[in-house]
């Protein structure tokens, strides 16, 4: 099993010809830009004088199935503020976490498949777990309008116009249930479910659309989905190494 | 209207560990066995895309669809039960292997206390320790009684670990040695042993090297590789049914394994089963299969809710104190802990294995005097590293928010600088945490939901209220920077709390007035029915439950293939 993180391009051939043999080139130039970041590794690539290379949409899953787009810039919005960039990385915005949500809420977990929703629905201790009847995929986005609507209602603009501070006190009413039910539900259900989103939008393996190239793992130094530990464990020291997401199982 | 099919010598009930060594000991024998299994088949090759936190760990990949069967709970008698709709405290497994696929591996044996509780107690403290509440008794075997299919259990699963002086007699060492020590697992070794206590590696079913037990089954060394709870193990390293007993039944020609299969009633006359009822998951068609013998070997909850739902034992009642099923229902307290956090260390806490860890043996069972303390029996306290996956470890110091740029930063600088000194503590039962039958609520069948009324006890609050002190002492001498400990015990939350360690409700002695099943785990209303599994247990100990679920389902084993020569009683 491979120790170290191998490019897709490193693996059994050059990274021209994985270049080649995908048909990420134009006219033979191989591209640049997103392409490029996306293969990293140190091989060096000849390239002739011709205009900057267009950005290509490398990743197909990196688009809507669930939300409309103002949902969407509303979503990466709040993922932004649970999760917010720093001097560490990236935020939740730029490592596609609202992608990862999208996706989730159009899955069967949006349509809480595998939980209990027998009636009757009464109203629960604290000990007794939540008990609603709104799938998820719905609480959702009556959550959205509701962080719209307080928005409004305490600073007179959509939440997505806000400054972030009025943002970070718009959720943490959301939070501390300070905000109106939302259809029956009190506020800090839909916050939890928008914070628990989020962070598995940075840290689930890439597959779900979120963690945009491992990032949310590289941060943390966190390796991913590798074989084994029997060396690194024993060790005293830290033992950096690169991330490897679940793709890197595929054929064995 | 249910097909009926033929008559078969022993229909098993679900297929975990209880199940596949019962199924893989009678064919042995060469007794025919049909396996009805509600999930799916499995094997090992399926775990190669396992690494994957999301959909095994948070998305419960290898847990009972709630959907169509729950539980209710309600904390005492006043308040309404309501279903768990969703996972949060227990994950109940399904498919072949059951909790003994997802499970981490931890693999203790009981103390000689825990099988002789009622009369050690008495005879130490004198009767009225604890209260007349609090129906502890004894098992009706002893430890040396259990200690030869302990044994047997340990070399079927190859188990690595080390012998600790004051615990049972062992007749062997574990058939494999002890796991690695990592550098987390020597912080806790020396800070221990500078205290005076006995540090030893926990006993595992992740396998320490490679391994051939007495069926011939060979599996491999464990990688390290850190997805264990929740998840299945690529490398067949981790003791699981599918990997052991199963394929030994299976090989033998005389296993009828049947997945998709949900038994929904076990048909009889009050004093005998005539077979069971099942519906095929996938197309809901319903067969009827009669038996000779029919053995219960579902999750701790399906056996107490199967038994109520057929009309077998005698429901217990915990006004008038009386009847059996669903008695003693026992948990565990794991609250006592202390989180470290270090400034300037790294671990390389991502790798690790479910059974990975050290524990000292002084805080547990009657191992310290309880004469000035208001609770009996106590706790494992360690240090595991199990690895730490992103989206479940975003740990903080307290004070720091839940989200938003201060969480960020911290949960990403103490990522890799974090572990606990936590404990698991004994759960003793109570005359007011039991289960029944919910009045209201239904299956996906139409069947009544198992309804659990259960809270921590003020003996289990005065032990979390100790532990948590000795943890917290443990990690001073280890010197963590900041050192967050936990001293109170909640009340029980259904969504909350993290432990699968459910046991009672069907349980094991030798008077049929308070318990269900003598100690081959043979019913005493209905001879020709074997209730195994942790449902046995009278009373919860502070160790993992499956080693003993293990040596309970040899001995059950032993006792069918008895039943089945001489009928009758075999007590």
């Amino acid at each position: 099993m491979a120790e170290d993180a191998k490019s897709p391009a490193k693996k059994g051939s050059t990274r021209r010809e994985f270049l080649r043999n995908s048909g990420l080139t134009v006219g033979g130039v191989v591209l640049g830009g997103a392409l490029g970041s996306l293969l990293g590794g140190k091989e060096q690539v000849a390239t002739h004088d011709v205009a900057p290379a267009p950005q290509l949409t490398v990743n197909p899953a990196e688009a809507l199935q669930f939300f409309t787009p103002d949902q969407y810039r509303l979503t990466q919005a709040a993922a932004e503020r649970i999760y917010p960039k720093d001097d560490n990385g990236p935020g939740a915005m730029e490592l596609n976490a609202a992608i990862y949500i999208d996706h989730q809420l159009a899955s069967p977990w949006g349509i809480n498949s595998k939980e209990y929703m027998a009636a009757p629905f009464f109203e629960a201790e604290e000990t007794q777990g939540s008990q609603i009847r709104i799938l998820r995929k719905d609480l959702f986005l009556l959550g959205l309008k509701a962080l719209d609507a307080y928005s409004q209602k305490q600073y007179d603009n959509p939440f997505i116009d806000l400054e972030p501070e009025q943002q970070d006190q718009v959720l943490t009413d959301f939070s501390d249930g300070k905000v109106p039910d939302i259809s029956g539900v009190k506020s800090p259900l839909f916050f939890s479910l928008l914070r628990t989103l989020t962070i598995e939008g940075v840290y689930a393996d890439p597959l779900y659309g979120g963690n945009k190239n491992m990032e949310g793992w590289a941060m943390r130094k966190y390796p991913g989905s590798r074989m084994a530990y029997v060396k690194e464990i024993q060790q005293d020291k830290f033992v950096e190494l690169p991330p490897q997401g679940l793709n890197s199982h595929m054929g064995h | 209207m249910a097909t009926k099919l033929p008559k078969v010598p022993v229909v098993v009930v679900g297929m975990g560990w209880a199940g596949g060594i019962v199924s893989a000991e009678l064919t042995k024998a060469g007794i025919p066995v049909v396996g009805l299994e509600r999930g799916k088949d499995r094997k090992t090759s399926d775990y190669l895309m396992a690494h994957d936190e999301l959909r095994y760990q948070h998305r419960e990949e290898l847990m009972q669809d709630l959907s169509k069967e729950t539980i209710t709970h309600r904390n005492n008698e006043k308040m309404r039960a309501l279903p768990m709709r969703d996972y949060g405290t227990f994950i109940v497994g399904d498919g072949v292997g059951g909790a003994g696929s997802h499970w981490n591996g931890q693999t203790y044996r009981f103390l000689p206390y825990d099988f002789e509780i009622k009369s050690m107690t008495d005879e130490k403290y004198g009767p009225g320790k604890l209260g007349a509440d609090y129906p502890i008794q004894d098992w009706g075997l002893t430890y040396d009684e259990m200690e030869p299919y302990y044994d047997t259990f340990e070399k079927m699963a190859g188990i690595s670990g080390e012998t600790v002086e004051s615990y049972g007699k062992r007749s062997n060492p574990y058939p494999t040695g002890p796991m690695l020590k990592t550098p987390i697992m020597k912080m806790f070794e020396e800070a221990t042993k500078n205290l005076g206590y006995t540090p030893y590696v926990l006993p595992s079913a992740n396998l320490s090297e490679a391994y051939e037990n007495p069926d011939g089954i060979s599996r491999g060394a464990c990688q390290y590789c850190a997805f264990c709870e929740n998840f299945g193990c690529e490398y067949g390293a981790k003791a699981d049914p599918a990997v052991t007993v199963i394929p030994v039944a299976k090989d033998t020609g005389q296993l009828d394994l049947r997945t998709h299969s949900n038994v929904t009633e076990i048909l009889n006359d009050g004093t005998k089963a005539t077979g069971v009822l099942y519906i095929d998951m996938i197309t809901g068609e319903e067969f009827e299969q009669p038996a000779e013998v029919v053995v219960v070997t579902s999750y701790v909850f399906n056996n107490v809710r199967l038994l109520l739902n057929s009309g077998l034992g005698k429901p217990y009642d915990s006004k008038s104190n009386t009847g059996v099923i669903g008695k003693n229902y026992a948990y565990q307290v794991s609250s006592a802990s202390s989180m470290m956090f270090f400034e300037d260390q790294e671990f390389n806490l991502y790798g690790g294995a479910g059974a990975l860890g050290i524990e000292i043996p002084e805080y547990a069972g009657d191992n310290f005097d309880h004469s000035d303390l208001k609770f009996i029996h106590g706790a494992g306290i360690r240090v595991t590293q199990y690895g730490n996956r992103p989206i479940a470890n975003n740990v903080v110091p307290k004070g720091t928010p839940a989200w938003g740029a201060e969480f960020k930063s911290q949960s990403i600088k103490y990522s890799n600088s974090f572990f606990p000194v936590k404990s698991q503590g004994a759960s003793m039962p109570y005359r007011y945490n039991y289960l029944d039958l919910d009045p209201t609520y239904k299956d996906a069948y139409g069947k009544p939901l198992l309804r659990m009324t259960y809270d921590y006890t003020e003996h289990d609050r005065e032990l979390v209220k100790y532990i948590s002190q000795k943890t917290h002492e443990i990690a001073e001498e280890i010197g963590a920077d900041i050192i967050d400990t936990n001293d109170t015990q909640n009340d029980f939350n259904v969504n909350k709390d993290t432990n699968t360690h459910n046991t009672g409700g069907v349980i094991m002695g030798t008077d049929p007035e308070t318990s269900a099943v003598n100690t081959y785990l043979q019913m005493w209303d209905a001879d020709n029915v074997f209730v195994v599994g942790a449902s046995a247990f009278p009373h919860n100990s502070s160790f993992n439950p499956t080693g003993t679920l293990g040596a309970l389902s040899y001995r059950a084993a032993e006792g069918i293939q008895r039943y089945l020569d001489e009928g009758g009683s075999l007590v």
